[in-house]
């Protein structure tokens, strides 16, 4: 690995808030799209001739569709809650990546042409005609917001950056300044199935070889099915699962709970992507298409039940947007929702996440673990942003929190939590959410994940914690990426299930 | 009837007009305009009344700020309460016989001012002490913090220092609400503190003090966290699926 082009932030016993360093991160740039996965997406992929009333016209559309941007342009008092509370402006002191001055790109210029002290007297009320240099700065740290929501927790009147940068990133896309990243995933997902682009034959050939490979680990012979009609349960789980390091130990650990539950199972080659980058880029549209791979899929193999694999965005999608986009859930009332719900089996939430399944099956006893197993582990749980404050799990609020960290202490004797102000709601983000995690953003991605790398480091040097437990794709190959760069082993990341895997007696 | 009067009359009816009809305007906008998915910050109460709860939480309380920032929470929850007992010590004016809340709060009402000055003038210190507010506070930030403390002062003034003509202010007060004009005492402190008040009202509707009728429509705020128990589908969004 070449060296950093950037100076690596020092850990520190505490996050300390930096003094504002004016234009420290201006100059980054992700990759911008090409034409290819543009023109497939519907946008242009250069500048059009007519961006400014393009930019213009596509921010009133917004304004007119979500009333969350509608609010949040106008609630703001610039009260200075949030300043502190961005884990890109903790590591980078950017004050454009203070969540409000995030906004603030934004606001100067919905206050400039949609309210009337922006109109008459601009300088008065901090309104700016849009400009390609304010494009250009949204384009850059619109891609250093990794859509967390931390901001929204302590915001007096929830304002939620996430939402603004989404806006942000579909204006950008309108007027063709797109990020190469998310348009590429967002294309791959649409024409093959998955965001890496994993064809069908390819995918069922690997699921084979990891049937073949838990096997000679264990002398079970678990299965990996695929593609299985009638079978009861639809795993839907991000691409990554399928092959990347330490994913896949978590597609293991799946695999060998739906074993030892006896349970059917399958998984889809059309719905071969539990991740949704619609989300990232604020298009309700792209969102649906993608989410409704996932609807066909079951109605085609028929399920009576979907489960969700370890990913944080694409729980919250599943968990809170699913029903809207696509009837998976209940209450629907329509011919749209009813033909999918009075297929799915009613007695379980629709979609429910794998840890809700495992957990509901240990609580049962229906599964019986060696913890011992996990003794060479001194394990953590990092709250991925988008579970911890996007989503639930299990029937009470904050289950996101609990029963994740039921389970490993389930399968696991030696579990430690970081500071509190660093997990559940207050959660730091791994610093490669929300479509940044991409090479091109490598400086942002490391130093966005300093607080929570300083809470590891507290917990690897207190309580000798050698291991970072997650639940969300994203976390785990940013961690494996990141990590390294503050001085800690690779191998010291890994999910959930990974650790259920290897503590889980089957027969 | 002299000119000042007629002047203020207008002034406050105008003022008035602008106040509720703009609020009206926002708020009508914020309801119009749906909100497609569901973005509780989580965790998040599951029902309506568990929402109206955390509203009210987050209202009276503050509770997001107070974990947000303790000293933003002193000086801001300082002003609110204290604003909030003077406005309702002020619906005397407007009231005969008065309500016995109105009664009561009179005495604390007085002091609750001192709060309020001291609250604004903590939120503007930070506007210059701390770099980060510093860099995010516009001319119109500081401009409604002098308007405010230049509210309270003058009225503080009027309270403490040099009192006004109280009567003749309650029956001018009392004939704007009721349609039967009285003279306005031409007073300095009163003058300045109805024209400050006057044009906080005006630009009310136009500026962040919408963060007041905002908050309810906030939604990570106020929706309850049942996504797979109901199904939320906007307008806009169910039109485009029955194409």
């Amino acid at each position: 690995m070449a060296g950093p082009e950037f100076e690596v932030p020092k850990l520190t016993e505490y996050t300390d808030v930096p003094k504002i360093k004016e234009g420290a991160m201006a100059h980054v740039k992700s990759f911008p799209a090409a034409e290819g996965s543009q023109t497939f997406l519907g946008y242009p992929w250069t500048l059009t001739e007519d961006w400014q009333e393009r930019a213009i016209n596509k921010m009133g559309d917004l304004l007119g569709k979500y009333r969350s941007l509608r609010v949040f342009m106008d609630a703001c008092v610039h009260c200075g809650a949030c300043t502190d509370k961005c884990h890109y402006f903790l590591g980078t002191a950017d004050p454009k990546n203070m969540p409000v001055a995030r906004q603030d790109l934004m606001r100067k210029v919905y206050r400039r042409y949609f309210t009337l002290p922006g109109k008459i007297a601009p300088w008065l009320v901090g309104a700016e005609d849009l400009t390609k240099e304010t494009l250009d700065d949204w384009y850059s740290y619109y891609h250093q917001c990794s859509e967390c929501r931390r901001c929204s927790v302590f915001c007096p009147y929830g304002i939620d950056t996430a939402e603004i940068t989404m806006a942000g990133r579909e204006i950008l896309n309108t007027v063709g300044m797109g990020q190469k990243y998310s348009s590429e995933i967002l294309t791959k997902v649409q024409k093959i199935g998955n965001n890496l682009g994993l064809p069908g034959p390819a995918l069922e050939d690997t699921l084979l070889g990891l049937e073949e490979d838990i096997e000679l680990d264990t002398g079970v012979p678990v299965k990996i099915p695929l593609d299985v009609k009638g079978a009861e349960i639809l795993l839907i789980t991000p691409s990554a699962d399928f092959f990347s390091e330490p994913h896949v130990e978590s597609l293991i650990g799946y695999a060998k709970v739906f074993h030892a539950a006896g349970a059917s199972w399958t998984l889809s080659t059309h719905a071969s992507e539990a991740g949704n980058f619609g989300l990232f880029n604020g298009n309700y549209e792209v969102m649906k298409t993608v989410a409704m791979r996932i609807r066909d899929a079951a109605l085609e193999l028929g399920v009576k039940r979907i489960i969700v694999g370890e990913c944080g965005h694409a729980w919250r999608v599943a968990y809170s947007f699913w029903n809207t986009l696509t009837g998976i859930g209940y209450g629907g009332n329509d011919p749209f929702s009813i033909e999918l719900q009075s297929q799915l089996d009613s007695r379980y939430p629709q979609p429910m996440h794998i840890c809700e399944y495992t957990w509901d099956l240990i609580e049962k006893g229906t599964l019986k673990f060696d913890k011992s197993l996990n003794d060479d582990r001194v394990i953590t749980f990092h709250d991925s942003c988008n579970v911890a404050r996007g989503s639930r799990m299990g029937d009470e609020p904050g289950g996101q929190f609990t029963i994740p960290r039921n389970i490993i202490r389930a399968v696991a004797n030696n579990f430690y939590d970081m500071a509190p102000e660093t997990i559940g709601e207050a959660t730091f983000c791994c610093g490669g959410g929300g479509g940044v995690l991409t090479d091109d953003l490598i400086e942002v991605r490391v130093k966005g994940a300093l607080p929570r790398m300083n809470a590891f480091n507290n917990v690897v040097q207190n309580n000798g914690v050698n291991f970072l437990g997650l639940i969300c794709a994203i976390c785990k190959a940013q961690f494996t990426k990141v990590i390294p760069y503050y001085g800690f082993d690779r191998s010291m990341v890994g999910g959930v299930h990974q650790l259920v895997s290897t503590a889980i007696k089957l027969d | 009837m002299t000119t000042l009067t007629l002047f203020y009359i207008g002034l406050y009816y105008f003022a008035a007009i602008v106040l509720i009809g703009g609020v009206a305007y926002r708020i009508a906008e914020y309801s119009r305009t749906p909100a497609p998915l569901k973005i509780p910050t989580t965790p998040a109460p599951t029902t309506n009344s568990g929402v109206a709860m955390r509203m009210a939480r987050e209202v009276v309380l503050f509770e997001s700020l107070f974990k947000s920032n303790k000293w933003i929470w002193v000086f801001g929850w300082m002003f609110h309460v204290g604003l909030a007992m003077v406005l309702l010590r002020h619906v005397r004016y407007f009231q005969e016989p008065m309500w016995f809340v109105v009664e009561f709060v009179q005495p604390y009402g007085k002091y609750a001012s001192f709060a309020m000055v001291a609250g604004l003038l903590g939120l503007w210190a930070r506007r210059f002490l701390v770099d980060r507010v510093r860099y995010i506070s516009t001319p119109s930030d500081h401009l409604m913090l002098a308007l405010l403390i230049g509210i309270g002062a003058s009225g503080m003034m009027m309270t403490f220092v040099s009192h006004t003509d109280i009567v003749a202010l309650k029956g001018f007060a009392l004939g704007l609400v009721t349609f039967d004009w009285q003279p306005l005492p031409n007073d300095g402190p009163l003058l300045v503190h109805l024209s400050l008040v006057a044009l906080l009202m005006i630009i009310f509707p136009v500026s962040k003090l919408l963060h007041a009728p905002g908050i309810f429509f906030s939604p990570t705020r106020n929706q309850a966290d049942n996504p797979r128990e109901t199904r939320l589908i906007a307008p806009w969004a169910a039109a485009a699926e029955r194409k």
